[in-house]
């Protein structure tokens, strides 16, 4: 079976994070970005408000009499009311010093005519906005400069702020959601394409190896590419090797067959007893490294096979019969009678190749020591469960052995002075191993060897 | 003494089958030739696939033994275009390649039966026998003399009118001598033509078959004789 490759990472979780981690960062800079904004503005009320309420109270100031008069007004104050009810301070200094209002209330610089200065604070524990504004009054030959500080608490503002928080919050973390949403979506999409071209290619059948010709995205078609190339190779190859077995097998079989069919002839000839053993001997040497060699390829097929198993659907039936009609005149040589028995179809989804040869070794196994003039019946059936029985009058499987006998190159202490090369039962076990079935070998009560392969 | 009659025609009643026999591995196709005409049959032997077309165009064969792997071609092709021109002149063919992979190929191309190289000669007749009964209406295979009916291909045998079943060997024992009548086959010649090389054959078992043989010829004009340290031969009484 194939080896799963070495796992490092994963591009769709690369692609989701990546992603992702963008949306998160942006989320977190635009919340920031909006509240600083409304925050600004908010701020620009404020002060714009304390701007006019302080304007106010400076255009109250008069020189009367010398004096310095100041009559607040009304609207300075009512102006600034808010619904938190802020609180309002104010302090009045002339030429630097002290006049009225909230001494804690600084100014710390002396302040221009047009050019007013706000701040924030503190005062008595509570974060204020600050605005100092200043006049230069002329009367009578006098001049005076006044200053005026004017501080409100911040109650209203930073309930604003909180609402502002909140709905940027909610702003950011639906742009975030509907990113991370968006970035899902890509990597699958893009993975995906990738899916896509995994799929078809674990479609294919064991045969297939042509180049694949479905468009696929710029970025993948280089991968498709060398995969196509490697596909291109591999067939090559697979050619080459499979004709090179051909030829090997025709250049080793087709000269055994000479020697072998020289024997034959001359053994027809020759009357010398010795002479006869060894020419007998040579056709037998023949026919064990040729059977060898013809199994040990059948069950390099077969493994191969059994790996890509390609399930076909089949009569079961029509696939005994025509290995029966085969093989009958090997049994008649033998004065062998085949009987089928059994079901008249059997439907059944597998490897029609595989599931001949296994049954066939089978067969070949019972006619091998089947006694003569003995019957072999081969019985095919799907009740209680799809099987196919071969089983003979011979002299049955060495009880001891039975559990060994289907090991690769394993065979009963019986099998001296026949021909074998102890990978028929082996093939017969792999295939059904391979169809999720077992084969079994067992002893009739009334003596016989019975091989069951259960599908 | 030997056998006058006749059978359809032919001036003796050796059954002649002829086979074509297209095989470049001129020793192979040598020794299955010998081996061949050591059966009384005639064989053609083509080395090409051109030389087969040609032969199987003027010659009208029984059987056609087929090598897959040929110098000028792939056999399978011949085998394409042979069943394609509407003779149904059996086809055997004899292969190196594996099982497993061969059968996909040169049955489904049409060929009635497949031989493996390297092969046992008793099989490759076996397999010559069962596929010609297989296309049966092969009527010339049909021997009649003495009182017995007698069709090796078709494996029946009839004494008086009677028909009896034969066994395997008992069919080829009678198939030799009735090819061959007058002809003495010492128990060792008969012995190597039943049997395989690898069954372990006394000379009772071929007693065994004969006087099976002899029973059966009873009610008719043949008869086994035995010829004391030479072997037997059929004689006819007539």
């Amino acid at each position: 079976m194939t080896d799963s490759p070495t796992v490092s990472g994963s591009l769709r979780n690369r692609l989701v994070l990546t992603l992702i981690g963008g949306a998160a960062i942006l989320a977190i800079l635009l919340f920031l970005a909006v509240r600083s904004y409304a925050a600004r503005v908010a701020q620009q009320g404020q002060d714009n408000i304390l701007s006019a309420s302080v304007a106010s109270i400076l255009d109250a100031a008069a020189i009367r009499d010398g004096q310095l008069e100041i009559d607040i007004p009304y609207a300075a104050f009512s102006m600034l009311t808010t619904p938190s009810d802020d609180r309002v301070f104010y302090a009045i200094y002339q030429d630097g010093a002290f006049i009225s209002g909230y001494d804690e209330l600084q100014v710390d610089e002396p302040v221009a005519q047009a050019n007013w200065t706000f701040q924030s604070t503190e005062m008595r524990g509570e974060s204020i906005r600050q605005v100092n504004a200043g006049r230069t009054l002329v009367g009578l030959g006098k001049q005076t400069q006044i200053e005026v500080a004017l501080g409100q608490t911040q109650d209203a503002l930073s309930q604003t702020m909180d609402q502002i928080s909140r709905n940027a919050a909610f702003l950011g973390i639906g742009f975030f959601l509907l990113a991370a949403c968006l970035s899902f979506w890509v990597a699958s999409t893009t993975i995906g394409q990738l899916n896509k071209l995994t799929t078809s290619v674990t479609r294919r059948g064991p045969q297939d190896l042509s180049p694949f010709r479905k468009p696929v995205p710029r970025e993948m078609a280089p991968l498709v590419t060398s995969l196509n190339s490697l596909m291109g190779r591999l067939d090559q190859s697979l050619g080459q090797s499979e004709d090179f077995i051909a030829e090997a097998a025709h250049r080793v079989r087709t000269p055994l067959a000479t020697v072998r069919s020289y024997a034959e002839a001359t053994l027809h000839r020759v009357e010398r007893k010795e002479n006869r053993e060894a020419l007998r001997a040579m056709v037998r040497a023949i026919d064990e490294s040729s059977r060898a060699a013809g199994q040990l390829l059948d069950h390099a097929m077969i493994t191969f096979r059994a790996d890509h198993l390609e399930r076909e659907d089949i009569d079961l039936v029509v696939l005994t019969k025509d290995l029966v009609q085969r093989l009958t005149p090997i049994a008649e040589m033998r004065e062998l009678t085949l009987s089928l028995t059994g079901a008249r179809a059997v439907p059944y989804s597998g490897d029609p190749i595989l599931l001949q040869n296994a049954v066939r070794n089978m067969i070949d196994n019972a006619l091998k020591y089947a006694p003569v003039d003995s019957t072999v019946v081969i019985d095919v059936r799907a009740d209680p469960n799809v099987q196919i029985k071969v089983s003979d009058a011979g002299p049955g499987f060495p009880s001891e052995e039975i559990d060994m006998l289907t090991r690769r190159f394993e065979r009963g202490q019986n099998a001296t002075g026949t021909i074998g090369s102890g990978l028929g039962l082996t093939i017969a076990q792999d295939v059904a191993t391979a169809h999720g079935g077992t084969l079994e070998l067992s002893n009739k009560p009334e003596g016989g060897a019975c091989v069951i392969l259960s599908l | 003494m030997n056998l006058t009659s006749t059978c359809h025609g032919r001036e003796d009643f050796l059954r002649l089958m002829k086979f074509l026999l297209v095989e470049d591995n001129l020793d192979l196709a040598n020794a299955i030739t010998s081996r061949m005409r050591l059966d009384g049959h005639v064989v053609d032997h083509a080395a090409k696939l051109d030389d087969a077309t040609a032969y199987a165009e003027v010659e009208e064969y029984d059987l056609i033994l087929l090598d897959i792997m040929l110098p000028d071609g792939d056999g399978r092709e011949f085998l394409a275009r042979h069943r394609a021109s509407d003779l149904d002149t059996p086809v055997i063919v004899l292969t190196a390649r594996s099982q497993v992979s061969d059968r996909i190929g040169s049955l489904d191309m049409g060929a009635d039966d497949y031989v493996t190289k390297p092969f046992d000669h008793a099989e490759l007749e076996a397999r010559c026998r069962a596929v010609l009964r297989r296309k049966s209406g092969n009527a010339k295979s049909r021997i009649e003399v003495g009182g017995i009916v007698f069709d090796p291909v078709a494996g029946h045998f009839s004494v008086g009118g009677r028909d009896i079943s034969l066994r395997n060997r008992e069919l080829r024992l009678m198939e030799l001598f009735i090819n061959a009548p007058g002809q003495v086959f010492s128990k060792q010649k008969l012995a190597d033509r039943l049997f395989t090389y690898d069954d372990n054959v006394s000379d009772n078992a071929i007693e065994v078959y004969v006087g099976r043989l002899r029973k059966h010829l009873e009610a008719s004009d043949l008869k086994i004789t035995t010829l004391r340290g030479l072997g037997y031969r059929l004689d006819h009484d007539g």
